[in-house]
């Protein structure tokens, strides 16, 4: 067994919840409350008499029901379910006798309540262990202490705990209310691998009758009595900003109660990089409902300026960062000439091994090949909203978010309320992507709300969702590879940027497998903005190097996994330069695992497949698409995919995440893409922002695991990245044209 | 405003409202069931899928003043306990994932069900492609459907 401490010096990771300060109100809770008749439909059991709070993450009912407060917000990776198997796990109790509650933002209590990054699972795998493991300790020590029988002496499984030399046994309910008033332990034992009774076994989403009987659950479905429909008219263009309203006609329409102004920052904040936001100068229209308040947003007549440039000190995830907004109206057009200018001179060097130079200068063959890829709108199908109602110093949230901590020194900053009379809850996302890490609405509707001094619910129309910014950047990359006479690979030259970042992540394969490797970058600065989308900087990169490798084995007349599997055997027994960070073993292992899956070898001749491998999020990712051509357009046949996370918590909802993953970057590959004219994107809803739909999806996703023990890493975002690449070799196979420039399909045809 | 008395999941419903108020926003804002959701407002994406007698339509495209005696059912009506066929295939194929889009497509695949207990995998891709999923579940939504189809037949 592992011994796990619970706590680091003085700082407890498991606390008594009475010893836990703060202002968690159960009662506020809207969404989460698990009402009686749900908990005996879902349980089968009545509802406990009482409750008792083992620690922040759980109680234990009288009748030995368990209620698992599920930390971190969740946006359709199913960690409503996978993190409550963590503490249901060392808890050891039945799955059927637990109810999920989604916690609300509480730092002291869960810690960093991050959706994000692939991060949920890997940050709580040992947290929430502990927290049913602490719990099932304290049990066993209630029922010791109620037996008089050694500690040691005593089982606990299945929710029962029994002495077997006296034959004396109860379950968790009946010894709960004793083991609350308990110390926490300041030890406890984590299961090994090979014990674990729910973990590595598929269990469904706790979540999926709610959804498929239409229960209120997501932040647009809130509703309180009294509450107004509030929206907000955006700046038709980046590069503008409000300049003046007249809001006569308009507070005269049916329904509407309020127009106001608001800003949402106070002079002087100094903001946090995830406070990106175009448009803080904005205008709010306030109704009794959400098509009044429609009607009213079309008729409001507003004056707009440009914007003056700007540059400030932002606290980023890595310390400070400057930020430079550009005064202007941009354009796609001007954007791709000036991308061009900077990728034909030479960028930032960041990583240079051997000698590069003189590899090039003496090649007897050299290969250059440029990708482009257009800025993506998240598009998730619940568009941006949030609750707020302002009361004198205390504001209560409701908001579909995926860091509510990060939004709350610029909630205290900008409402003048303190961060103890900040209460949030964190319905269910419609989907986030990475957009709902920027919650610039929440700051929106809390001073809306305290303007109007009414509970008001903020609703982004599809056109404001799609429009207002936090955009995937716009991304380049020009690859150079060097052979010599053998035909040999001697040296890769990566030159990656974007607008407004860089893509490039100089240390990852192929960095380590190659003696002469040199990586430089280079950015553009915008006003257009942009933010985390879906594993960001690798949804490019991934798709740039897979197929620009793609084409060194093809020069090199070598099989494409194999010339992959040579690279990746460098790595590990001769590895080139220093600080590689990746694992070459590991990234190795899903390649052979795709191959085997795929049936590579036996299959080739026969089908127009394309592979492609990424390591990203701490997780491995390989896919072999099969493309085939009907009526002049790419039907993806079937993906097969194989995935190195580690222990896999919950295998079919991984396998889900897997497939959306993949449908995911399929979509995007062919069809994603939001380009600018004079400020304003071209696309403002689904009439003309083309989404995957069933007709386009993989007829067939096959996906694997890599099986382990290792503690597990990303799995939301890992398999995203690789698909762009797969996708472009595939269609080479199919059409026998490389594509370079993302999108792939246009409305017309394949372009090629 | 004007009133309207409407049937929705077997009730009879009266709501004064603008007459060209979109049947999701009088679902939404003023019969308080949600669960018919909101996604691009231009009937682009399928997210506002209600029944209006036995066809699957787009809410945000129909007018409170067309609706007249027809009646609508939404996903809280289109069974007792979330029992109706496509949702038993639903929980078993284990769909969704953030599920914001789930309630149109059941709604759309219980009309598709309807008006062909056995469809091919053209018409069910027909059917269906009104129905935007951003999580990417399109796999598991066909599997579903088919699920529910041979559910059906048995």
């Amino acid at each position: 067994m592992t011994k796990i401490n619970t706590h680091i010096g003085r700082r407890a990771f498991i606390r008594n919840t009475s010893l836990a300060s703060g202002g968690l109100v159960l009662g506020f809770s809207f969404l989460n409350s698990c009402k009686p008749e749900q908990a005996k439909e879902m349980t089968g059991t009545e509802m406990p008499n009482e409750w008792f709070e083992m620690n922040s993450y759980l109680k234990i009912g009288d009748n030995g029901m368990v209620t698992v407060y599920t930390p971190n917000p969740e946006f359709g990776q199913n960690i409503r379910t996978s993190m409550p198997m963590l503490v249901a796990e060392e808890l050891d109790v039945d799955w059927k006798n637990v109810v999920v509650e989604q916690a609300p933002y509480h730092a002291e209590k869960y810690g960093f309540q991050l959706t994000g990054g692939s991060t949920g699972i890997k940050a709580r795998w040992i947290p929430l262990r502990m927290a049913g493991a602490t719990a099932k300790q304290m049990l066993m020590a209630a029922a010791s202490q109620t037996w008089q029988v050694p500690v040691e002496e005593i089982t606990a499984e299945g929710g029962i705990l029994k002495h077997a030399a006296t034959k004396k046994s109860a379950g968790y309910g009946e010894m709960a209310s004793v083991a609350a008033t308990l110390d926490v332990p300041v030890e406890v034992q984590l299961k090994e691998v090979k014990d674990f009774k729910l973990i590595s076994r598929s269990h469904k989403n706790v979540d999926a009758k709610k959804i498929i009987t239409g229960e209120p659950m997501f932040g647009m479905d809130y509703q309180k009595d009294g509450m107004l429909i509030a929206m907000i008219v955006h700046p038709p263009a980046f590069g503008m900003t409000l300049k003046s309203v007249d809001d006569e006609e308009v507070k005269a329409m049916p329904g509407i109660k309020d127009v106001i102004t608001i800003k949402s920052f106070k002079e002087g904040f100094q903001k946090h990089g995830f406070d990106t936001n175009a448009f803080p100068e904005l205008a709010a229209i306030v109704g009794n409902s959400t098509w009044e308040v429609m009607q009213a947003k079309k008729k409001l007549n507003v004056e707009w300026k440009p914007i003056t440039p700007n540059t400030e000190i932002v606290n980023g995830f890595f310390g400070q960062e400057t930020r430079n907004t550009p005064a202007g109206l941009e354009s796609t057009q001007g954007h791709k000439a000036q991308m061009e200018a900077l990728a034909s001179i030479p960028g930032n060097m960041v990583r240079k091994d051997g000698n590069p130079e003189a590899a090039f200068k003496n090649a007897a063959k050299i290969l250059e090949r440029s990708y482009s890829a257009p800025f993506l709108a998240h598009n998730s199908m619940e568009p941006i909203n949030a609750f707020a109602h302002v009361e004198g110093n205390k504001v209560k949230i409701a908001a579909p978010i995926q860091i509510p901590s990060f939004i709350i020194p610029t909630l205290e900053s900008s409402l003048g309320i303190t961060k103890e009379n900040i209460e949030m809850e964190l319905p269910r996302m419609g989907g986030g992507f990475g957009r709902k890490g920027y919650a610039h609405f929440v700051v929106e509707a809390a001073l809306i709300s305290q303007k109007v001094n009414a509970p008001i619910k903020l609703v982004y129309s599809r056109e404001d969702d799609m429009t207002t910014g936090i955009y995937r950047p716009a991304y380049h990359a020009t690859y150079r590879a060097a052979f010599d006479e053998n035909n040999e690979l001697t040296a890769l030259h990566i030159k990656a940027g974007g607008i407004p970042e860089s893509p490039l992540f100089a240390n990852r394969f192929p960095a380590g497998a190659i003696d002469n490797y040199l990586a430089e970058e280079w950015s553009i600065d915008s006003n257009i903005t942009v933010g985390a989308f879906r594993a960001p900087r690798s949804n490019f990169m991934a798709g740039a190097e897979q197929a620009f490798l793609d084409e060194v084995a093809e020069t090199m007349n070598k099989d494409a996994i194999q010339f992959r599997l040579d690279l990746l055997k460098r790595a590990k027994e001769n590895p080139v330069g220093e600080d590689n960070q990746y694992d070459a073993e590991r990234y190795a292992g899903v390649l052979e695992l795709v191959r085997e899956k795929s049936a590579w070898n036996e299959n080739n001749e026969t089908k127009h497949r394309g592979v492609a491998a990424y390591f990203c999020h701490n997780s491995y990712a390989a896919h072999v698409l099969d493309v085939k051509m009907e009526n002049g357009k790419p039907v993806v046949e079937k993906v097969v995919c194989a995935i190195d996370c580690g222990v896999v918590v919950n295998p079919d909802a991984a396998t889900n995440m897997a497939e959306g993953a993949i449908t995911d970057g399929v979509g995007n590959a062919f069809f994603g893409g939001l380009t600018f004219k004079d400020g304003v994107p071209q696309k403002n809803n689904f009439h003309q922002y083309q989404m995957i739909r069933m007709k386009e999806a993989p007829k067939e996703i096959d996906v694997h695991f890599v099986q382990n023990e290792i503690d597990p890493t990303g799995m939301g975002e890992p398999p995203f990245p690789p698909v762009f690449g797969a996708v472009a070799n595939a269609l080479y196979k199919a059409t026998g044209q490389r594509h370079y420039s993302q999108p792939f399909i246009t409305k017309k045809e394949v372009v090629g | 405003m004007a009133k309207f008395n409407l049937k929705i999941n077997g009730q009879t419903q009266e709501v004064d409202v603008d007459p060209t108020t979109p049947m999701l926003w009088v679902l939404r804002d003023h019969v308080k069931l949600v669960g018919t959701k909101y996604g691009c407002g231009i009937a682009q994406c399928g997210a506002c899928t209600v029944h209006l007698g036995d066809n699957a339509v787009r809410s945000c495209q129909l007018p409170v003043s067309a609706v007249g005696e027809q009646e609508i059912t939404t996903i809280e009506g289109l069974s007792e306990n979330g029992d109706h066929p496509v949702q038993q295939a639903w929980l078993e194929i284990d769909v969704p994932q953030c599920g914001y889009c789930q309630a149109g497509q059941i709604m759309s695949a219980s009309a598709l069900l309807k008006r062909t207990p056995n469809p091919s995998d053209e018409e069910i891709e027909s059917a269906m492609n009104g129905n935007i999923c951003r999580c990417g579940t399109y796999t598991r939504i066909k599997t579903a459907i088919k699920t529910a189809a041979n559910a059906e037949n048995v």
